[in-house]
C-alpha cells in the first residue's frame, strides 16, 4: 500500500493527470471544437511544419481527415509533436486525443500499454542506410559497425534482435530525439542509419549530400504504422479506424477530392451509402457524426491514393513507391472493410 | 488630566482565553499542517490510481525482471540485450555514478586550482582565472555540453582516418581507442598487495605522526608513503610473472576493433561538467580563503612560519570550514546535471530509465524508480560531506 501511495503521488507530479472528463472523447472534442492530435516532431513526408509553420505531412492529413469527418473542416486540428519517448505519456495522460506518429502497432502497446490500433495507415519496415563510400551491399556485411538508432522505439529492439540472431558485431548509439540521430550520421558519429524504410527516405533527403548514401535491400522487421487511441472509448475508435477506411474506400471508388460532387450524384447503391446521399441512412449518425462524414473526408483531404502521392509519393521529394501501401485489388495490403 | 492617562491601565484582556494560550496556538498549527499535508496526499494518491486504472495501463514492479531486448553502447558491468530491465537500470545507475566521481574529482583539482591562481599576486594569472570563472558561469550546462561533443569532439576525423598516437593509441570521431589491458593468472594479487601497501602506508604516517610529538623531528612521509604504494604492488607484479597482455586496437572495416575505447559520449559530459563545476568551487575556495581573518596569516608570519608552510598549517584548515557546506550543493549539483547526457546520448541513469519507461510504458513505476535513486545518491554524499564537515569543525573547549 505504501508503495502504491508513493508512486501515485509521484505519478501525479509527473504526469500531470487531472481528474479527466469522463464523458467519451468523441463528445469532448465535439464540446472543445478541435481534434487533438499527436505527431512527429519532424519527419519530412510524414509530418512538419513547412515554411509558414503550417503542418504538412502523411500523418498530419490523417488528422486533418478526423477533423474533417467530425466538423467538415479540415483545419479543425491542434497538433502536438511528440518524440518517441514522450508519445505513450501523451496519450496516456490525455494531452492529445489521437496518436498519429508512425508509431508501430505490436501487442503489448495494445495490452500493457493500455492503447487501441485497428486502422494501419502505412504498411512499413525496418531498414538500414550507409554512406555509399563504404561500399557495403548487405546489411549482413555490417559486423563492427556504429549504428545510430532513435531510443524507445521498435527499431531499437529489432536492432538488437537482428545483430544477434545473425551473429554480428555492432555498437549502438542511441538519441532520443530524431533530430540528434540526423546529426550524429552526418557528423559521421555512426556508420550506419537504421530505421524505417519510410523514415530512411525522409532521412536520406534531409541530409546535405542525398545521393552519397545508399539504403540496403533488406527489410529486417515488420512495422505497420498506425494511429492509436486510449483503450476504453470504443465509440472513438470507431471513428478514428473508419475514417481511415473511408480513405481507402475512396480510392477504391475511384472518388477524388476534385470530382466526389459529381459522384454525389452516383446511382450506385454502394457510393450512396458511402457518401450518405441513400435515402434514411444511419450509418453516419450511429458513428456518431453526420451522414455526409464520408464526403466531407474526401472533400476536405482527398482519398487514400491522393494523400499518399501528395505527402511521399511521386508528387513529393520522397518518391516512395506504393509497393504493400497499394490497394488490394492492386497487389497492396490496403483493404478496407465494407461501408454497409 | 494627561497624568491621568498615562498612568492607566491597559484595557484588561482575557488573558485565560484558549485562544491565547502560545502552546495551543502551536498545537494547532502544527495539527493544521498535518491534516493539509495528509489531505493532499491522499487526494493526489486517490486520483492517480483512478485516472491509472481508468487508463488501462499495466502497473506493479514485476516488469524489472522482464528481458530488455535493446542494447546499450557503454556498459560498466556486463550487458546484452537478452538482459533485464533492471540491469539496464543499473547500467544506467554505474554509469552515473561513474561521471559523478570522475566529474567531482576533476571539478574540485580544477576548482582549487582556478580559485587560487585568481587570489594570486601575478596579475595575468589572477585574470585568466577570473575570465575561465565568468565564462563557464555564465553559460548554460547544456549549452557546454552540446559545445564539447558537437563544437570539439565531432569534427575528429573517421576512424579510417584516426590520428595515431604513441602507444598503439587511435583518436577519432568515435573516441580515444587505446590498448586494454588483459590479466593473467594471478594478478588477483596485486590488488591485495595494494590494499596492503596502503595500510602501511597509514600506519607509517601515524608513526611519524608520534614520532613527530616526541623528538620533533620530521621526515618527508608522504615520499615514502607514495613509495610504498607504488613498490609494493610492482614488486608483487613481478614475483606472479608479470601477468599481463594487451588487446592492441586494429582497424576493422568500419571501427577499430579490438581495445579499450572511451566515447565522445562520455569525454564530453565529463569534461562538460567538470569544467563548468570548476568554475563554481573556485568562487567557493577563493571565498573560503579570503574569509579567513588578515590577523591569521600575520600570527603565523610573526611565529616564523613560512609562507606555504602558512597556507597550509593555518589558512586551508580555516578555509575549509567555509568552503564545505556549499561545496556540497556543487557535487550534488553535478551529479544531478548528469542527467542532462541524455541530451547527447550518454547512457546514464535517466537515459536508460527512460528507454525502460518507453518500452514498458510504466511512467509511474520508473519516475519513481529514478526520482529514489538520484534522491539516494544525493542524501549519501550529503551524509558524507556532513560528516567531513562535522570532522572539520572548530572544536571549541
Amino acid at each position: 500500500m505504501k508503495k502504491t501511495l508513493l508512486s501515485a503521488a509521484i505519478g501525479a507530479a509527473v504526469l500531470g493527470i487531472g481528474s479527466a472528463a469522463s464523458a467519451g472523447t468523441l463528445d469532448d472534442i465535439k464540446a472543445k471544437g478541435f481534434v487533438q492530435c499527436g505527431v512527429n516532431t519532424g519527419l519530412a513526408g510524414f509530418a512538419q511544419p513547412d515554411a509558414s509553420g503550417a503542418w504538412k505531412g502523411f500523418d498530419v492529413d490523417y488528422c486533418r481527415a478526423v477533423a474533417a469527418a467530425i466538423f467538415n473542416d479540415a483545419s479543425k486540428v491542434k497538433y502536438t509533436p511528440t518524440t518517441a519517448q514522450s508519445r505513450f505519456t501523451a496519450l496516456q495522460s490525455g494531452e492529445v486525443d489521437i496518436l498519429a506518429r508512425n508509431t508501430t502497432w505490436t501487442i503489448s502497446r495494445d495490452t500493457a500499454l493500455g492503447f487501441n490500433f485497428r486502422y494501419v495507415n502505412y504498411y512499413d519496415g525496418q531498414g538500414f542506410m550507409v554512406p555509399k563510400s563504404l561500399n557495403v551491399k548487405s546489411a549482413l556485411e555490417l559486423s563492427g559497425a556504429a549504428v545510430c538508432v532513435q531510443s524507445g522505439t521498435t527499431t531499437e529492439l529489432n536492432l538488437a534482435d537482428y545483430f544477434r540472431s545473425n551473429n554480428l558485431q555492432y555498437n549502438p548509439v542511441v538519441f532520443e530525439k530524431l533530430e540528434e540521430v540526423n546529426a550524429a550520421y552526418q557528423a559521421g558519429r555512426c556508420d550506419v542509419y537504421t530505421t524505417d524504410q519510410s523514415g530512411l527516405y525522409a532521412t536520406r533527403l534531409a541530409l546535405s549530400n542525398p545521393d552519397e548514401h545508399v539504403i540496403l535491400p533488406e527489410i529486417i522487421s515488420k512495422e505497420p504504422l498506425a494511429p492509436a487511441v486510449r483503450q476504453g472509448d470504443d465509440k472513438w475508435l470507431d471513428v478514428v479506424t473508419w475514417v481511415g477506411y473511408a480513405l481507402v474506400q475512396a480510392e477504391e471508388f475511384g472518388i477524388t477530392q476534385a470530382n466526389v460532387d459529381e459522384f454525389k450524384n452516383s446511382t450506385n447503391p454502394d457510393i450512396k451509402r458511402f457518401l450518405g446521399t441513400e435515402a434514411d441512412t444511419k450509418i453516419g449518425t450511429d458513428l456518431g457524426l453526420t451522414n455526409d462524414w464520408a464526403y466531407n473526408v474526401v472533400k476536405g483531404v482527398g482519398n487514400y491514393g491522393e494523400v499518399f502521392e501528395r505527402n511521399i509519393g511521386q508528387g513529393s521529394p520522397l518518391k516512395i513507391a506504393r509497393g504493400l501501401n497499394a490497394l488490394w485489388s492492386k497487389g497492396g495490403l490496403q483493404f478496407a472493410p465494407p461501408v454497409r | 488630566m494627561t497624568d491621568k492617562a498615562v498612568t492607566a491601565p491597559p484595557p484588561k484582556r482575557d488573558t485565560t482565553s484558549l485562544l491565547y494560550d502560545p502552546k495551543v496556538r502551536s498545537i494547532f498549527f502544527q495539527v493544521l499542517t498535518v491534516v493539509v499535508i495528509v489531505v493532499s496526499v491522499m487526494w493526489i494518491a486517490h486520483n492517480v490510481s483512478s485516472n491509472l486504472a481508468r487508463s488501462n495501463t499495466a502497473s506493479g514492479f514485476g516488469f524489472l525482471n522482464g528481458r530488455s531486448g535493446f542494447d546499450i553502447g557503454q556498459s560498466l558491468i556486463a550487458y546484452s540485450s537478452d538482459s533485464t530491465y533492471g540491469r539496464a537500470i543499473m547500467v544506467g545507475f554505474l554509469n552515473t555514478l561513474l561521471i559523478a566521481v570522475t566529474g567531482i574529482i576533476t571539478a574540485t583539482i580544477v576548482g582549487f586550482i582556478i580559485g587560487i591562481g585568481r587570489l594570486s599576486k601575478n596579475w595575468l594569472v589572477a585574470k585568466l582565472c577570473t575570465v575561465y570563472v565568468e565564462i563557464f558561469r555564465n553559460i548554460p550546462p547544456l549549452l557546454v555540453i552540446f559545445f564539447w561533443y558537437s563544437g570539439v569532439l565531432a569534427i575528429l576525423p573517421q576512424p579510417r582516418d584516426a590520428i595515431q598516437l604513441p602507444l598503439s593509441t587511435f583518436l577519432s570521431n568515435r573516441g580515444l581507442t587505446s590498448p586494454y589491458p588483459i590479466w593473467g593468472e594471478g594478478a588477483s594479487m596485486i590488488p591485495v598487495a595494494f590494499v596492503v601497501a596502503v595500510i602501511i602506508a597509514i600506519a607509517f604516517g601515524l608513526w611519524q605522526k608520534k614520532r613527530q610529538m616526541r623528538t620533533g623531528k620530521q621526515l618527508p612521509t608522504g615520499w615514502i608513503a607514495a613509495a610504498i604504494i607504488i613498490t609494493l604492488p610492482l614488486i608483487v607484479f613481478f614475483v606472479v610473472g608479470a601477468p599481463l597482455t594487451f588487446d592492441y586496437p586494429v582497424e576493422g572495416r568500419f571501427n577499430l576493433s579490438g581495445g579499450g575505447t572511451i566515447r565522445p559520449e562520455f569525454v564530453a559530459l565529463y569534461l562538460a561538467l567538470s569544467l563548468y563545476t570548476a568554475a563554481f568551487i573556485a568562487e567557493i575556495i577563493r571565498a573560503g580563503i579570503k574569509g579567513v581573518g588578515k590577523g591569521q596569516t600575520e600570527a603565523a608570519a610573526a611565529l616564523g612560519l613560512q609562507p606555504n608552510k602558512t597556507t597550509q598549517l593555518v589558512v586551508v584548515p580555516q578555509a575549509f570550514r567555509i568552503i564545505i557546506p556549499p561545496l556540497t550543493s556543487q557535487y550534488l549539483n553535478l551529479t544531478k546535471n548528469s542527467s542532462l547526457g541524455v541530451a547527447i546520448g550518454f547512457p546514464e541513469l535517466f537515459s536508460t530509465g527512460s528507454t525502460t519507461l518507453n518500452q514498458t510504458g510504466q511512467a509511474v513505476e520508473m519516475i519513481s524508480i529514478m526520482l529514489i535513486i538520484y534522491l539516494t545518491i544525493s542524501i549519501v554524499t550529503s551524509l558524507f560531506m556532513n560528516w567531513f564537515n562535522a570532522k572539520m569543525a572548530l572544536v571549541e573547549r
